[in-house]
């Protein structure tokens, strides 16, 4: 029973880590159907350029508030410069681009930050926190907090800003966004820099726990990929639960099952999950336009 | 378009010029030069391996050729990067061996890259001198191929006798998901019960995975009297800190995977106290002074740090590597390779980074158990215990 407890701690400790990620995706699926693949890759910027201006003698919050814009501006110009460029191009075509995007930044994290793996200190105390005869860091909890403030901020953001409705209209159709007085072009890039500064704060949130090198993106994009799946993509309540989910089978699996298999298990819940409901847990229905 | 054209057919005859150019300078030079080719993964997963080896060969080699050579011999030297990658490997041995026809192969930095290899320069009979770690490289012994890094099963070994004589007799065992760590859990398991010690508990973690904690509170629930964990990066240090998130007491161990400044810097306070196997390189200041080895590991790590930074123990492989080379080929006083590799078997008393080497033809290593130092991690520094 104790270690049902800490294994459910450990696995919203994962989840929420994965939650956070997935949340990035969402964003620019809604406005182009795309699923970015360069979302991990935005996680790792906003973490290793906080690392390196904290080195560098900035205060934490100057150094994270940095990170982030610097993080958005990334989002930025990869829209301007790869994705705007193949307007025409296929949804397809534009997910091979962000594929593309993502082997470019970690190449460029390469040459920039080199290949060392870096921590940043966590936000408040070290010491872990006990419930019964479990044990979770503080830390966690911040986690937990910004994945809480960011899925709100974000459905507050489609369902209620007139911005988040226009870049929901251009998902669903461009002419007639465009027809209404939507400026498309910006609804996409706006959303690109969203994208970039949610994966930015998710990155200052999970370093101090996970630590960060210039590829550890691509595991946690892989895992944030799946939990956004899972839950349904383009929902943000789903990317939660999703996220949640995906940590406590893992977890779990791990405990009573096998570590060894740990991975095996979680992919095996996932597929039979996209069997059973193809769009995910909380994922819309969908009529296939032919 | 034709500008570019036109700037690459002048590029390749200014190529062809200056390398005509150097061989002819070559071929007037005394004795014929000696050619070293070496694979390393400089780039990918295991350039942290790869690199300073890299760096080391280079920096040696300018050193020896700037003194006038091995008796007259100059080092030519032909570099491929095998990125890790076990098929780049083969291709750039075989073309080591065919194209450039080399004396010797260096490196092979990952286990994987140096087992793809080992076929072809047994087949061409050229020597090879490994800079990997596992065991299976040299045990059976091959007529061609010897390496210089201490093995999984050392490690494993050395571990387990400082846990003999602590009384610890129930470990639970804690590794990775990549090479290095299956390999090390293979070794552990195999020589546990060899030391009386009871191998309670076997998990197991992806290298990228984020938390630990489901399989430290399974191991917490077991009668473990130590924690052992093999393996390295970043998830070592993952685990040293959820050991002390869960507030386990027993004594931790890690490997050898985890002897770089990098760990202590991440795990942080939780680092302090664990016990691990490592190259007297990184303690190299604590040995006694009549130690040996203390000499040529002051000098190497001053030689790196002053034109690289901080040293590494995988860069001293490649030293290592080299050396037994350079002594090789000074007693066969030729470059014939099979002269070269009789002497690198006769290598005796050599004194490298990573030991004193004695090798044999049953023994393509020649490092015994006393090559590791067992060490602490006390207030965020290494303590050498002995």
């Amino acid at each position: 029973m104790d270690q049902l407890l800490q294994f459910l701690i450990s696995g919203l400790t994962v989840g929420s880590i994965y939650a956070l990620v997935a949340l990035g995706f969402s964003i620019i699926y809604n406005a182009s159907d795309v699923v970015n693949f360069a979302q991990g890759e935005f996680v790792m910027i906003g973490a290793m350029s906080a690392i390196f201006m904290l080195k560098a003698g900035l205060s934490y919050p100057v150094a994270a508030f940095l990170s982030i814009a610097l993080t958005a501006a990334v989002g930025l110009a990869l829209e301007k410069f790869a994705i705007e460029p193949a307007k025409n191009a296929t949804v397809v075509t534009t997910i091979i681009i962000t594929i593309g995007a993502s082997i470019f930044l970690r190449g460029a994290a390469l040459l920039i930050w080199g290949k060392e793996i870096y921590g940043l200190p966590p936000f408040t105390s070290n010491n872990p926190i006990r419930i019964g005869n479990a044990t979770i860091l503080p830390q966690n909890l911040w986690v937990m907090l910004g994945t809480a403030v960011a899925v709100l901020a974000v459905k507050y953001f489609f369902d209620r800003t007139r911005m988040g409705k226009a870049i929901l209209a251009c998902s669903f159709n461009k002419k007639a966004a465009y027809l209404v007085g939507i400026n498309v072009k910006r609804m996409l890039l706006v959303s690109y820099g969203l994208s970039a500064a949610l994966g930015a704060a998710a990155g200052l949130l999970v370093t101090p726990i996970t630590f960060m090198s210039y590829g550890s993106g691509v595991m946690l994009g892989l895992k944030g990929f799946c939990a956004a799946i899972l839950g349904g993509m383009g929902n943000s309540m789903g990317a939660v639960l999703g996220g949640l989910l995906l940590g406590i089978i893992e977890t779990v699996g791990a405990g009573f099952i096998s570590s060894g298999y740990k991975d095996a298990i979680a992919f095996f819940v996932i597929l039979i999950v996209l069997f059973v409901k193809p769009s995910g847990i909380l994922g819309k229905e969908e009529a296939e336009r032919v | 378009m034709r500008f570019f054209k036109n700037i690459i057919t002048l590029l390749s005859v200014f190529s062809m010029i200056f390398l005509t150019g150097t061989t002819m300078a070559q071929a007037k030079a005394k004795a014929k030069p000696l050619k070293i080719g070496s694979i390393l993964a400089v780039t990918g997963p295991a350039s942290f391996l790869g690199d300073p080896e890299l760096k080391t060969l280079k920096m040696y080699i300018a050193e020896i050729n700037a003194k006038g050579g091995i008796n007259g011999h100059k080092i030519e030297f032909v570099h491929y990067d095998t990125k890790g990658k076990a098929k780049e490997a083969k291709n750039f041995v075989n073309r080591l061996i065919k194209k450039d026809k080399v004396d010797i192969i260096i490196g092979g930095t990952t286990s994987g890259n140096s087992l793809a290899v080992i076929d072809l320069v047994q087949r061409a009979k050229v020597p090879f001198i490994s800079l990997a770690g596992s065991i299976k490289i040299v045990e059976p012994v091959k007529k061609w191929v010897f390496k210089t890094p201490h093995t999984d099963k050392m490690a494993a070994e050395k571990i387990f006798t400082d846990m003999k004589k602590r009384g610890i007799k129930k470990v639970a065992l804690i590794t990775g998901n990549g090479g290095f760590d299956k390999s090390g859990r293979a070794q552990c398991l195999a020589m546990a019960p060899k030391y009386g010690i009871k191998i309670v508990a076997d998990e197991q973690y992806d290298n990228a995975d984020t938390d630990m904690t489901t399989q430290l509170t399974k191991i917490r629930a077991t009668d473990a009297q130590a924690i052992l964990n093999f393996g390295f990066g970043k998830a070592p240090a993952i685990v040293a800190k959820n050991i002390k998130q869960l507030g386990i007491k027993l004594p931790v161990y890690e490997s050898h995977g985890v002897a770089s400044k990098k760990f202590i810097e991440l795990a942080g306070a939780a680092a302090n106290g664990i016990r691990l196997p490592a190259a007297a390189l990184i303690v190299a200041d604590q040995l006694p002074a009549n130690d040996p080895q203390k000499k040529v590991l002051l000098a190497y790590k001053k030689k790196f740090e002053a034109k690289y930074g901080p040293v590494s123990t995988f860069g001293g492989h490649a030293y290592d590597a080299l050396f037994i080379t350079v002594d090789a080929v000074k007693r066969a006083g030729s470059i014939d390779r099979a002269k070269i590799r009789d002497e690198i078997e006769k290598t005796h008393g050599f004194v490298g980074t990573g030991g004193i080497f004695n090798m044999s033809p049953t023994d393509h290593l020649g490092l015994n158990l006393s090559a590791f130092k067992m060490i602490e991690i006390q207030n965020g520094n290494w303590k050498l215990l002995y």
